[in-house]
Parts: C-alpha cells; structure tokens; sequence
C-alpha cells in the first residue's frame, strides 16, 4: 500500500479533536482502532487526518484519504457521520 | 463509571515568559486530574455577546503537580485566544478549560522497548518537555533523545532546563538544529529537519529503528516531512505518533 503524502499546512491529527469526539461520545476514543470503510486500512483514530476548520469536523484515512468519520454541530445537537469506519474496535 | 469531560474554572497563577512569544501559563483547577505526558486541555472563551472560540493547549508539566497544570502557549499575532492569554490574563484571572483529553499522542515510563526518540518544532516541544519531566521524575533511563528545531537560540523554549536535563545522570540526548540564523561558532545543525539529521539521532539513540519508538509535533507541514522520513528509515508507522499544529506563524 502506498502511503500517500497530504501537503495541506490546515491538516491536523484526529487527537486534536479529541475534546469534541469525548463530549459526544462520553468516553475518550483516540486510541480506538478504526477500519477504513474504502480501503481497510485499520489505525488508531487519534492517527486519522483531521479538517477542523469547516462548518463540520472531517477525519479521513491516512493511506487512501477518503472520509472516515464526520460531524457537524447544530443548535439542536451534533450529527456524526460514521459510514467511512467499517469498524471501531476499543484500544 | 467514567467520569464525563466537564468544563470548569481555573485561576491563573503564575505567568513565566519562555521566549518572546511563548510563555508558560500554570493554572489551578477545582477539578484537577492526574493527566498523561502529551494530553492537552481545551480553553474556552466567551464574549460578552456569547461568541464563543475554543483552543487546544498542550500541557507541559509533569503528572504529578497535584491540583494544577503548566500550559505552553505561543502567541499567535492574528490568533482569536493566545493574544488574550499573552496580553490580557494576569496572576488571579480565571479561565474556562477542560481537560486532561487525548489517549493518542500519550507517552508513560515504561511503554514501549525500544529507545524515545521526540521530534520537535517550535511550540511543538511543550508536549515533548511533559515527556521529558515525566521520564524524568520516573527516573527512566532508557535511551532517549529530543531533536528541537526553532529558527534562531531565542526561540529555543525550555532553554536552560533543557540544558540542565542534559546533564544529568540517564539525560536524554538533546539535539537543536536551528534553521534561519545561529549565534557565532555555533556547530550544531543548522537547516530544517531531514533524513541525514534524523539517522545521525537514532544512530545517537543505539538500538534499532524498527524497535523505536517517536513522537513529533509542531507545524503540520514539519511534521509531515518527519514522520514521513522516520518511517523511510524503518520506524513502523504505527510507531510514529504525530500531533500537528497547523500552519507555521
């Protein structure tokens, strides 16, 4: 597998976001592993490439760089998109 | 039962310039919890109007500083919360985090076999120094090594400590490379991290690549040259923790 090289300076890494992903999901899921939906490669997510700085949250595959997992907030409450995660496996 | 990540309020008590843009911001927290060398907080501001903007910080102290935290923030000129810390806060203020967060980039004595190697850009080190003051308050004296790039000595944060570190029984290699200007007689590296720089650090370091462990941290662009090259020289992805700070100021 080729691991591709993302040369955007605004990328950060799903750790960075872990504050939100612990709120709205009440635990602290950095170190789950989790199956790439598109290509299966399986990593921790804290490891997955994060964009922070849209509307919503997008942490996406760091060998195929599809979408993995995604959220965006609203008054009425966040919506978390996880169809790009085959699996979350606790760490 | 775990307990849930809550907001609350700190009050600052002390303020110690590192450099002339960093400085180190220690809080004391009703709710203090024992955090894990690399975690961070999150602040939270709030503007009169309810506007609100929130930052991740990473922590710089050590574990075991019962009922406060040592924050490293770098003043950002066009940042919408570091201006504030560096030019409004004083001693008595009182701010809204929450915290410690983040298992992923977490170093503790004891995890992995093999030799530490810590990479580091700028403001990037505050996490790598919470390693450091760990592994040394554990007395861990397994092969470690710290590579810090920072454009001149000015810039180096954590100077004299780091200097101190270095002479100490078990201290960790302590590499600088600074990458626009160096002091007269400097013989140390003096250009952007690459892979003959990172070879001679592990060679430092003895063992394996394969059986070391890094972590590596600043702006995203350094981070992902370096990780890139570790794991060309054979440290296994998974054993390559990143945290990026977005782009360099």
């Amino acid at each position: 597998m080729t691991r591709i090289v993302l040369d955007d300076p605004l990328m950060l890494d799903g750790n960075a976001v872990a504050g939100e992903l612990q709120e709205m999901m009440g635990i602290d899921v950095t170190t789950f592993l989790a199956r790439c939906a598109h290509c299966g490669n399986r990593g921790e997510l804290g490891s997955l490439r994060a964009w922070t700085h849209g509307p919503g949250v997008v942490l996406r595959c760091i060998v195929c760089s599809e979408v993995v997992i995604r959220w965006v907030r609203r008054p009425d409450g966040a919506r978390l998109d996880l169809r790009g995660a085959a699996f979350l496996q606790p760490g | 039962m775990v307990e849930p990540l809550r907001w609350q309020i700190g009050t600052v008590t002390a303020i110690r310039p590192q450099t002339d843009r960093v400085a180190s911001f220690t809080l004391s927290l009703p709710d203090w919890r024992p955090h894990r060398a690399g975690q961070h907080y999150d602040v939270r501001l709030t503007a009169p109007d309810g506007y609100q903007v929130q930052r991740s910080y990473s922590i710089a102290s050590e574990p075991d500083r019962t009922g406060e935290v040592e924050l490293g923030i770098e003043r950002i000129a066009d940042g919408e919360v570091s201006p504030y810390f560096h030019d409004v806060l004083v001693e008595g203020d009182r701010v809204e985090l929450r915290g410690p967060i983040g298992g992923y980039f977490v170093w503790e004595p004891g995890m992995g076999g093999g030799p530490l190697l810590l990479v580091g850009g700028g403001s990037g080190v505050v996490p790598l120094m919470a390693m450091l003051r760990t592994r040394r308050a554990a007395a861990d004296h397994k092969p470690a090594a710290l590579l810090y790039s920072s454009r001149q000595i000015e810039d180096v944060i954590y100077r004299e400590e780091l200097e101190e570190l270095a002479s100490q029984p078990g201290a960790p290699t302590i590499v600088h490379t600074l990458t626009r200007q160096q002091p007269a007689g400097w013989s140390g590296f003096a250009r952007r991290i690459d892979e003959p720089m990172l070879a001679s650090v592990l060679g430092h370091l003895g063992g394996t690549a394969a059986g070391s462990s890094a972590y590596v941290c600043g702006p995203t662009l350094l981070v992902e040259n370096a990780a890139a090259v570790l794991t060309n020289l054979g440290l296994p992805p998974a054993q390559v923790r990143t945290e990026r700070f977005g782009p360099t100021t």
